[in-house]
């Protein structure tokens, strides 16, 4: 599992009466290790094209590889097990289980790959220390402030080493400082060890620690420059 | 619990802990319910019976194969003293008694009754019956003593005699001969049986062999088990011993009161009835609880579903939570159950009447439950299956459940 | 009052649209009250059916509503226990149209023997023209005829006696018992009619000749054992009890059937306690899921209930809001459930036969059939139980949801 590769990906939705255009024709090829911004208004497509590449979601039509897997043709299962094994998920209303602590959210995807307890239990503590979160390990999300909510997630996105991450507006809920933190913790962890990230962002602040610079438009990729 | 799930599960329950308290109190209130009833059920059946069975009909039966649809003289056995003592050497067995009975019209000085007379071995009689040891007035038969009576208290109430008086008996022998006798009253029971205390009575069995013209013969050999759950394995043993004799046939108490058993049965039935609908009802609480629990959590499940879990382990947490509370009523409602019991068991249980019914099926004025493994589990045990299975439908709807749609909602 | 009405109406509204807010959660709740209510009619009618059979044979075996009878023959039911024939006062007052049926009867032990064999029977002396509403008797002939005057010569037997005795129709038999002197009384009768019973053990036990026949044959012309009187219905016998008791000359006992049968008065007074029993078992096992629909109803309108607190809905306005809701699931609920009850029980009425378990039914005094009932009482009983405690267990949820602090309530997520 490497480098993504979308030919042609075309989905749409109904809202009401009216047809939207998620995506419209989309090619688009990002390697391993690459850090991309897809940037655009809301309803630009960027969270659709991130949903379709994490397998949450089926284009009407084209191609969407990852390595030489069909991504676009697996079944719920196989996609399933793509995202625990290979794909980290950041969102931007953060998503933690709530009766988890910070610590236990983090295990529990590793738990879930059938990590032994004692193993998941050392590398859980080691990434929330490595996102700034040590001491919390034993919080509750309720007792967490935003960014460190994030930074959680983030953790428990990348704890198991994905070769990609996906992240959907990861700052929104943000402020500006939490929102620095995190894409300087981003950037260290495509940096050390070497995991491509896409993140979708209409934030400015975000933008500028991109390397490759995607903007989306009314379901188009209407610029794609490296920075 | 170093599993995460299983802590998760565990939590997710106390998110509304109001909600699940009243789940698991509908739980505990039904597995107390089933318990008690079940037990004193149980309890209620087992009096019902030994009484019904030690009273006089004993275990089993050995007897003509025609004699218990035609209860006539003529369908006896041979040699049945010899039977019974080579049963009872070979069994290491002592309570097997043989009787022979006839129909006989008794007299009085004042009064003539019809009544059922049975020839008994006054010596082995109380190992198979409780009658025996019922006589109020006077004492019981002497083995070997002929021209001796014991009768039931309404008997001899009707026929105005007590103790000491003479009577005077007629009715038909083995050959269809004239049979005929004077007996003295020596004792009177009184079994509380109407049956039994109406027209029963009993005399010496080689006396009634003698004036019934019956020879070495008899009408049944009567046995009575260790104890009931051995009935089966000793009804075996005796047929081997007995290698198919097809003169004889062995009839286990079922047969001999079928009464007994149907109305066991019958009241096991409209008790079903009630327990099921009480594991129903549950049902709904849990389906209701855990659907409500499903449903507000979607956006949960979907970010679990997007971060790799198959629905299926969505499935099994909310299994897993179910089996959680269903363990909690489970544990506490067998904790109710054998509070009320250890309580029952010392003090009984009555309710006003219940005498009069009691009388009927030969219970006591109280009745204590059976504490078992079985009353104390088989009622929660269908609590907990009937719960985990309404709990299928909110936990398989999450087959239905796709990420993004599940994100999405409130 | 207007202004009554119209918040009622208003509060109607919320209530009801509120209800069908979680369609889910509603109609779980609706499918538990609907089969508890309907277990508790259902089983209430399958009860009662049985033990009004119970108490219909039962009584019929004694067979009178009312008896009139020596006071030693209940305990002793001896030929010298008779009394004289109805005359007098209370010839008048069994005239009287309040009764339905009466008869002298008579009843004493007898042995009945065949060619074969010989049995201790039951010997009744019967007025054939009444039997039929006493007993029912006539009924039931299998074979041959009923008697048909009070002295008619022939013998009427069970089925199972006539297999006993390895006789039948058309044969002879004779039947010994005493006169008052305590000599043996004996004849000879024909078998003229043969009877199958609900119960064997009546088949097998009670032998019935014409009354007048019997008195010959007992010498006692002019007394009978009993005078058996039937009313209307056995529920109700109090006054025709009390008029026959005045009527009654001096040394005979008079008596209802539930002193005659301490058993079936039991069954017949347990049975309503059974009902209300039953029916609160239910209610409980329904009420946890009752609380907690309206404690979750409530939870989820946290912010709502603040705020319609904050534009100065009044906390009683609250509760009253929240039991109306409960009130229209529990009307709701019950409706079903009733007529759930209806549509089950129609198909039973031509009886559900529980004859596999025949002996134990008979064991209870029960036929093999049972017949359910459904009484307005018990249907009614059902109801307003459900209703009453209904509310009153919704009343400590929605009490709690006026206590809410709007502005904790509005800033709750």
């Amino acid at each position: 599992m490497s480098s993504i590769r979308c030919r042609q990906l075309c989905k749409t939705f109904k809202q009401g009466d009216e047809i939207i255009t998620g995506l419209d024709h989309i090619d688009l090829d990002i390697d391993e290790g690459e850090f991309v911004c897809l940037s655009g208004p809301s309803g630009s497509g960027k969270t659709t094209l991130l949903n379709a590449i994490g397998g949450l979601d089926t284009p009407d039509s084209g191609e969407i590889h990852m390595g030489d897997i069909r991504v676009d043709q697996l079944e719920r299962g196989p996609l399933a097990d793509m995202r625990l094994h290979h794909i980290g998920f950041v969102f931007q209303a953060y998503n933690l289980i709530p009766v988890l602590t910070a610590q236990e959210n983090v295990e529990f995807v590793m738990e879930v790959q059938g990590m032994a307890a004692s193993e998941r239990a050392q590398k859980a503590r080691d990434i929330l220390k490595e996102v700034g979160l040590e001491g919390m390990e034993d919080r509750r999300p309720a007792q967490l402030s935003g960014g460190q909510q994030q930074r959680v997630a983030v953790a428990r996105a990348i704890v198991s080493h994905p070769d990609l991450v996906l992240a959907d507006e990861p700052t929104a809920n943000l402020d500006s400082v939490s929102a620095g933190h995190l894409m300087g913790l981003f950037q260290e962890l495509n940096q050390h060890h070497k995991i491509t990230f896409v993140i979708s962002t209409h934030d400015k602040r975000v933008m500028r620690y991109a390397r490759r610079l995607i903007k989306m438009q009314d379901g188009k990729i209407i610029g794609d420059e490296a920075q | 619990m170093r599993d995460v799930t299983l802590r998760m599960a565990w939590r997710n329950l106390w998110r509304h802990w109001r909600r699940t308290w009243l789940t698991v109190g509908a739980m505990i209130f039904s597995n107390g319910l089933l318990i008690f009833a079940m037990s004193l059920q149980f309890g209620s059946y087992d009096m019902m019976i030994d009484n019904s069975l030690q009273a006089y009909s004993g275990h089993l039966q050995l007897q003509h194969p025609r004699y218990l649809d035609e209860p006539k003289m003529r369908y006896a056995v041979d040699d049945i003293t010899a039977t019974g003592a080579r049963l009872r050497r070979e069994l290491g067995l002592e309570s097997i008694s043989a009787r022979a009975a006839g129909f006989a019209l008794a007299s009085s000085e004042e009064r003539s009754y019809g009544l059922q007379i049975i020839g008994v071995d006054p010596a082995r009689e109380p190992l198979v019956s409780t009658l025996p040891g019922l006589v109020k007035q006077g004492r019981y038969l002497e083995p070997g003593v002929a021209g001796e009576i014991v009768i039931g208290a309404v008997l001899a109430r009707n026929l105005k005699v007590k103790t000491g008086d003479e009577l005077t008996f007629i009715g038909s022998g083995f050959d269809d001969s004239f049979a005929a006798g004077i007996v003295r009253v020596v004792g009177i029971f009184e079994s509380g049986i109407a049956d039994l205390d109406r027209a029963l009575a009993q005399v010496d069995l080689a006396y009634f062999q003698e004036v019934f013209a019956m020879q070495e013969r008899g009408h049944s050999l009567t046995v009575r088990a260790q104890h009931i759950d051995d009935v089966e394995s000793l009804q075996a043993k005796i047929a081997t011993l007995l290698d198919n004799n097809e003169s004889t046939l062995l009839r286990h108490w079922d047969e001999l009161q079928p009464g007994l058993r149907q109305a066991i049965q019958a009241d096991m039935a409209s008790n079903s009835f009630m327990y099921i609908v009480l594991i129903v009802l549950v049902a709904f609480s849990v389906l209701n609880t855990q659907l409500m629990s499903v449903l507000e959590r979607t956006r949960e499940f979907g970010t679990m579903m997007a971060l790799g879990l198959q629905p299926g382990r969505l499935a099994r947490l909310v299994m897993l939570e179910t089996a959680l509370m269903t363990a909690l009523g489970l544990v506490l409602g067998i904790v109710v159950g054998l509070i009320i019991n250890l309580y029952l068991s010392r003090v009984g249980f009555s309710y006003p009447g219940m005498d009069e019914v009691a009388l009927k099926f030969n219970l006591p004025e109280r009745i204590y439950p059976a504490i078992s493994v079985a009353s104390m589990t088989l009622g929660p045990a269908a609590v907990a299956v009937g719960s985990l299975l309404a709990a299928l439908y909110p936990a398989l709807r999450l087959y239905l459940l796709t990420p993004i749609e599940a994100m999405r909602a409130v | 009052m207007a202004r009554f009405s119209v918040h009622f109406k208003t509060i109607l509204t919320l209530s009801w649209r509120n209800l069908w807010r979680n369609r889910r959660r509603t109609a779980i709740m609706l499918g538990a009250i609907s089969v508890g209510v309907w277990a508790m009619i259902f089983m209430t009618a399958l009860m009662r059916g049985m033990v009004d059979d119970m108490l219909n044979q039962g009584i019929r075996n004694l067979p009178g509503h009312v008896q009139i009878q020596h006071p030693e023959f209940l305990d002793d039911p001896n030929v010298v226990n008779s009394i004289d024939e109805a005359q007098g006062d209370l010839l008048a007052a069994l005239k009287d149209d309040g009764t339905r049926v009466w008869a002298n009867r008579i009843r004493v032990p007898a042995v009945i023997a065949s060619e074969r064999e010989s049995r201790g029977v039951n010997l009744v002396g019967i007025e054939p023209l009444s039997e039929a509403e006493i007993t029912g008797l006539p009924g039931q002939i299998a074979a041959g005829r009923f008697l048909e005057s009070n002295d008619d010569k022939g013998l009427v037997i069970g089925a199972k006696l006539a297999e006993r005795l390895e006789t039948r129709l058309g044969k002879r038999v004779v039947v010994m018992s005493q006169d008052p002197d305590n000599n043996i009384a004996e004849r000879g009768f024909r078998v003229v009619g043969i009877y199958r019973a609900e119960l064997a053990a009546q088949e097998e036990f009670n032998v019935y000749a014409a009354r007048a026949t019997l008195q010959k044959l007992l010498k006692i012309e002019g007394r009978v054992s009993q005078i058996v009187l039937v009313d209307d219905d056995y529920r109700d016998v109090e006054a025709l009890y009390q008029r026959v008791a005045e009527a009654a000359p001096e040394g005979v006992e008079v008596k209802p059937w539930y002193e005659i049968d301490t058993y079936l008065a039991v069954m017949f007074n347990m049975m309503d306690g059974f009902v209300l029993v039953w029916v609160v078992i239910i209610f409980l096992a329904l009420s946890f899921g009752l609380v907690n629909t309206l404690v979750m109803a409530v939870f989820e309108r946290i912010r709502e209930i603040g705020l319609i607190q904050a534009l100065g809905m009044r906390p009683g306005l609250i509760v009253y809001q929240i039991l109306l809701e409960s009130l229209l699931l529990l009307l709701i609920g019950l409706f079903i459930g009733n007529l759930l009850a209806l549509i089950t029980i129609k198909p039973l009425e031509d009886g559900l036969d529980v004859s596999i378990v025949a002996e134990g039914m008979a064991m209870m005094g029960a036929g093999s059939v049972i017949y359910p009932n459904l009484s307005l009482y018990d249907v009614m009983l059902a109801n307003v139980v459900v209703i009453l405690l209904g509310i009153l267990t919704s009343i400590l949820p929605a009490w709690r949801a006026s206590q809410l602090d709007p502005v904790r309530a509005l800033n709750t997520h």
